[in-house]
C-alpha cells in the first residue's frame, strides 16, 4: 500500500506535554498545576443564555462571520477595552476558539517560503500551524533577563528579506510576561520599518495585573498590519464554548473569511449567544476572576522567594516560569522527579520551545487550597535538592 | 483594601493574616491595623462558622416566621424589632417590605420548642398583629456555599 500520510504532517513534533499527561493520568493521587485553562466555571448568566438559546431553538448555522449582534459587541469590547476600532462588517471574524484565528491567519497571508517569527517560550501551536500553512518558522529566543518581553534588537536580527509576519504571544503562556506600552512602541518601529505583519495572540489580554492590557493595533500605524486575536476562552473561563475572534484590515479578513467558510461553515452558534451575553454583561466577572488569580500569583511570588527558588514576577495570564537551572537538571528531569517523588505535574519549559530549557511552567489556575497543598510539595522537594546539592 | 479585605473573609474568616497581607499585596500590620478598625467601627461584627447541622449529631429545627407588627409612634419597628431580637434563640430580624414586616429566623431543637416560643413569646407581644411560620424541610445553599455539593476538577490534568 501507499504511504496515505503527509511528509509535513508526519515531520511536526507531538506535543512535549502529552508525556507528562500520560503519566499524571495514571497516577491516583497526583496533583497537577499543569493545566492551561481556568479553574473557575462560566459564570451562570452567559450559561443561561447559551440554554435560552437552545430553547428557543436557535440551533442554525449563523452567518460565515458571525452573529451580527456578536460582532458589534466584540467591536464595542475592542473600543472600550484596548481602544481600537473596527468595522464589525468586514473587519470582524468570530472563529472556533483563538487556535482556529492563528491558523487561518498564517494560511491566509503565507506563500511558501516566507518566514513567520516566532518568539519562544509560547504556545504550542504557532510553529506547527507556520508549518501547516507552507511557512519557515523562525524563532526568536526570549531571555529571563528581559522578563520574557520581546526586544526592538531581538526581533531586528531575526527579520530577513524573506520574513512576512510576526507572532506577538502576549500577556504570554508560559512565561507570564507582557508588552507594556513602551515594550509595543519600539518594536512597531522595526515593524513598520521593515514592512512586515502581526499576528497578536492576545487571548490573555483581561489577565493583566499591572495596568490595562495595551494592543499592539493601538500603536499609530500598527492597526493595518495586525491581526489581532482574542477570544471568551480565558477571560470568560469558556475554554469548552469554543469561542474566538481575529479582527483586522478588510482585505485580509475576506480571505481568512473564506477559508472558515470552507473548513468551518461558522463558529458554534449556541456559543455565540453566550458571548453576546458575555461582552454585555460579564465586565464584573473578569474582574472578579482577575482579582482571584492576581491574589494567588502574589502567594506563588512570595512562597518561591521563601523557598529560594528564582522566578520573575510575571504581571500576565495565569502562569508563573521558575528558574530550576541551579539544580543541574534539564526541565524534564525536574519535572520528571517532582512527579514521582512528590506527586506534583508541572510542564517543562522546553515544551513551549528550546529556550524554556532550564525553566517549569507552574499553573495558578487553581485555588489557593490546592495550590497551598502543592507549593508545599514544591518546598519539600526543592529543599530536598538543596540538600542533595551540598 | 477595606472591600478586599472583607470579601476574601466573608468567605474564610479563618484566613491567616500574613498570608492575607500576601495575597493582598500589602503588609501584615496594615491588614491588622484595618481589621481593628473594622472591628471598633461595627464593620466587622462577628467571626461565624457555617455548619451543616444535618450531618452531626445534634437535633435543629430551623424557622422563618413572618411577622406583622403595629409600628410604635415616635419609634417605627425599632422598639418591636428589640423585644424580639433579645431572645437568644432568635438568630436574626429583618425589617422587610412587602406583605409583612419582620422576617425572623429561629433555631429550636424541635419543632414543639419552636411553636412554644411562637405562640408564648412573639404572638404574646402586644404590637404583634400576626405570624406566619415556615419550617425549613432542608438547606441547600447557605451564606453563597452549596452545602451538599463536592468540588470536583473535571479538567484534563496537564494542557497546554
Amino acid at each position: 500500500m501507499r504511504n496515505p500520510l503527509a511528509d509535513k504532517v508526519v515531520e511536526i513534533k507531538p506535543s512535549g506535554i502529552r508525556k507528562f499527561f500520560d503519566i499524571v493520568s495514571e497516577m491516583k493521587d497526583a496533583i497537577s498545576l499543569g493545566v492551561g485553562e481556568p479553574d473557575f466555571d462560566t459564570p451562570w448568566h452567559i450559561r443561561d443564555e447559551g440554554i435560552n438559546s437552545l430553547e428557543k431553538g436557535r440551533t442554525f448555522y449563523t452567518s460565515n462571520a458571525g452573529l451580527k449582534e456578536l460582532k458589534l459587541e466584540i467591536t464595542n469590547y475592542l473600543k472600550r477595552r484596548v481602544n481600537v476600532e473596527y468595522d464589525y462588517n468586514k473587519e470582524v471574524l468570530v472563529t472556533v476558539g483563538g487556535s482556529e484565528a492563528i491558523d487561518i491567519a498564517l494560511r491566509a497571508m503565507i506563500n511558501p517560503g516566507e518566514e513567520v517569527l516566532i518568539p519562544q517560550p509560547s504556545y504550542v501551536s504557532y510553529e506547527p500551524c507556520a508549518v501547516l500553512a507552507g511557512a519557515v518558522p523562525v524563532t526568536i529566543n526570549l531571555k529571563a533577563e528581559n522578563e520574557f518581553r520581546l526586544t526592538a534588537q531581538e526581533l531586528l536580527d531575526a527579520i530577513t528579506d524573506k520574513t512576512k509576519i510576526l507572532i506577538l504571544p502576549f500577556p504570554n503562556n508560559p512565561t507570564g510576561a507582557i508588552m507594556e506600552k513602551e515594550d509595543l512602541e519600539a518594536i512597531a518601529k522595526v515593524i513598520i520599518e521593515k514592512d512586515i505583519f502581526v499576528i497578536s495572540d492576545e487571548i490573555y489580554s483581561e489577565l493583566t495585573y499591572k495596568g490595562n492590557h495595551v494592543s499592539i493595533a493601538s500603536i499609530p500605524g500598527m492597526q493595518e498590519r495586525t491581526i489581532l486575536i482574542n477570544g471568551f476562552s480565558k477571560s470568560y473561563a469558556m475554554t469548552g464554548w469554543r469561542l474566538g475572534y481575529a479582527c483586522g484590515p478588510a482585505a485580509i479578513m475576506e480571505q481568512m473569511v473564506k477559508i472558515h467558510q470552507f473548513a468551518i461553515m461558522c463558529a458554534p452558534t449556541t456559543s455565540q449567544y453566550a458571548a453576546v451575553e458575555a461582552l454585555r454583561n460579564g465586565d464584573e466577572d473578569v474582574a472578579e476572576m482577575r482579582e482571584a488569580y492576581d491574589q494567588r500569583r502574589r502567594y506563588l511570588m512570595h512562597a518561591f522567594k521563601e523557598m529560594g527558588l528564582p522566578c520573575f514576577e510575571p504581571y500576565g495570564a495565569f502562569y508563573v516560569f521558575p528558574c530550576i537551572k541551579e539544580f543541574g537538571m534539564t526541565s524534564d528531569e525536574f519535572a520528571t522527579r517532582f512527579l514521582e517523588e512528590e506527586k506534583v505535574a508541572v510542564v517543562p519549559g522546553t515544551a513551549f520551545g528550546d529556550c524554556g530549557e532550564g525553566f517549569l511552567r507552574i499553573s495558578y489556575a487553581y485555588s489557593l487550597e490546592n495550590l497551598k497543598i502543592a507549593i508545599g510539595r514544591l518546598a519539600n522537594f526543592v529543599k530536598r535538592l538543596k540538600e542533595e546539592q551540598k | 483594601m477595606r472591600e478586599k479585605i472583607l470579601s476574601i473573609i466573608e468567605k474564610n474568616s479563618r484566613v491567616d493574616l500574613k498570608e492575607l497581607a500576601v495575597i493582598l499585596g500589602t503588609e501584615e500590620i496594615e491588614i491588622v491595623n484595618e481589621m481593628q478598625a473594622m472591628e471598633e467601627e461595627g464593620v466587622i461584627c462577628g467571626y461565624h462558622t457555617l455548619i451543616n447541622w444535618e450531618k452531626t449529631s445534634l437535633e435543629k429545627v430551623t424557622a422563618l416566621i413572618e411577622v406583622r407588627v403595629t409600628p410604635q409612634r415616635g419609634q417605627g419597628f425599632d422598639t418591636i424589632a428589640e423585644s424580639i431580637y433579645k431572645y437568644p434563640e432568635v438568630n436574626s430580624v429583618y425589617l422587610i417590605s412587602g406583605g409583612y414586616d419582620l422576617l425572623v429566623t429561629l433555631e429550636g431543637k424541635s419543632l414543639k420548642e419552636i411553636s412554644a416560643f411562637v405562640s408564648e413569646k412573639l404572638s404574646a407581644q402586644e404590637s404583634v398583629l400576626s405570624t406566619a411560620t415556615h419550617f425549613i424541610l432542608k438547606k441547600y445553599k447557605d451564606h453563597g456555599t452549596i452545602l451538599a455539593k463536592k468540588f470536583v476538577d473535571e479538567r484534563e490534568k496537564v494542557t497546554p
